[in-house]
């Protein structure tokens, strides 16, 4: 399966996806670890991507979101951003807003 | 391999031409910067849109030879 097509799947198929360096349990770096405890704080169920596991994963996931760097965000299909954004709309409210139009469940405590 | 602060305030002008681009270095090892651009033009563009344009600008220096670039877009 192109990687294209793997990745057109991933996000199709799972509510909030990340693409990101390491794992959710070990995040390798710095940003993709500010992603995961932001998603963390907020409860929400999320599939984890290891970008570093694939060469092609990760030149492959740039390429489907014209986005240049890692992690990046899905919310039911949509590219919502990298580490600064999040970080942005989750100070703002606007992430856990996001999340509850996409009917995620957001920890009530957010 | 890096970048310094006024090439990339050249790039983002280029790419950008009426952006306010303030740069700060993070870790002075030319790879850490922080970026507030602002610009008229980025009005009615979401955020991915806005920091894709700065990207752009970049000319694929992002994610390359510069690791991390933490950026604030708006409009002025």
């Amino acid at each position: 399966m192109a990687i294209e097509q793997f990745i057109d799947n991933e996000v199709k198929s799972n509510d909030v996806v990340l693409f990101m360096k390491g794992t959710p349990q070990f995040p390798q770096c710095g940003f993709s670890g500010q992603v995961v405890q932001i998603l963390d704080h907020l409860g929400v169920p999320y599939k984890g991507l290891n970008v570093l596991e694939s060469m092609d994963l990760r030149e492959g996931i740039k390429a489907y979101s014209n986005w240049p760097t890692i992690p990046q965000l899905y919310i039911k299909g949509e590219f919502v951003g990298g580490c600064d954004i999040i970080r942005e709309m989750f100070q703002a409210g606007e992430l856990q807003q996001a999340l509850k139009d996409a009917g995620v469940p957001v920890a009530a405590r957010a | 391999m890096a970048m310094d602060a006024g090439e990339i305030e050249r790039l983002i002008r280029e790419g950008i031409p009426d952006a306010e681009v303030t740069i700060r270095d993070l870790a002075g090892d030319g790879n850490h910067y922080s970026a507030t651009v602002l610009a008229p033009s980025f009005a009615g563009k979401t955020r991915v849109q806005q920091h894709q344009l700065v990207y752009n600008a970049l000319k694929g220096n992002m994610g390359g030879v510069l690791h991390a670039l933490a950026l604030q877009t708006g409009t002025p």
